[in-house]
């Protein structure tokens, strides 16, 4: 299935992009995502902390992901 | 009651202020963070926020709420700006009320810690130089 992934911060700079469009097998999980993505973008792995968010949630490293759920990757925040 | 907002436009801090006070309120406590003109040490020109929105909104909710299920409030508000801030800009307000002052003021601090760490936001320093987005690195 193909996936968007949404970015913000310094993962849209290493994306070069805001979303970007991910290969993954059926009921791939966030894990998965996660190892494809620094696969295909080396710098991810220099990063405090890399979360993915599904559907407006932090997602656990075992949840499924589906074509219509809403994925982004979350690099360290720092609001406030 | 719970107000939360993520806005590109300047927050006000009187109308914050005024919307968490009631008459069953003995306290208000408010933390309003600014944009400093240095970090360690060096010049800092601005910052950028950005946001995302739809789970920042979510993540400030959850936290609202969880302070109001921790502590005896009244009203909290959590309000976060996104976009250019020049130094002296507030990017975050945060107020809470509550009938006494220890639940407002360990309250104020829990939401505004607790922000820092969870909610989807995002801060870039801009510097003479160069620019860095906050936390990125270890």
């Amino acid at each position: 299935m193909k996936l968007n992934v949404l970015a913000f911060g310094i993962a849209k700079d290493i994306f070069g992009g805001s979303v970007v469009e991910v290969n993954l097998a059926e009921n791939a999980t966030v894990a998965t995502l996660k190892t494809t993505l620094e696969g295909q973008y080396p710098r991810l792995k220099q990063l405090s902390s890399v979360m993915i968010a599904v559907n407006n949630e932090y997602a656990d490293a075992t949840s499924v992901l589906e074509q219509r759920d809403e994925v982004a990757i979350i690099p360290p925040v720092s609001g406030g | 009651m719970i107000d939360i907002k993520v806005t590109d436009e300047r927050l006000d801090i009187p109308a914050c202020i005024d919307w968490v006070m009631s008459p069953e309120s003995g306290g208000i406590d408010v933390f309003i963070g600014t944009v400093r003109d240095a970090t360690k040490g060096k010049p800092v020109v601005r910052l950028e926020f950005e946001a995302y929105v739809p789970m920042a909104l979510r993540e400030m909710q959850k936290l609202a709420e969880q302070a109001i299920a921790t502590w005896p409030l009244h009203k909290v508000l959590l309000h976060h700006r996104t976009g250019v801030l020049p130094i002296g800009e507030v990017p975050v307000v945060i107020a809470v009320s509550a009938a006494h002052r220890a639940a407002a003021f360990d309250a104020c601090r829990f939401l505004i810690d607790t922000l820092k760490q969870t909610v989807p936001i995002w801060k870039k320093e801009v510097f003479e130089d160069g620019e860095v987005w906050v936390a990125a690195h270890p």
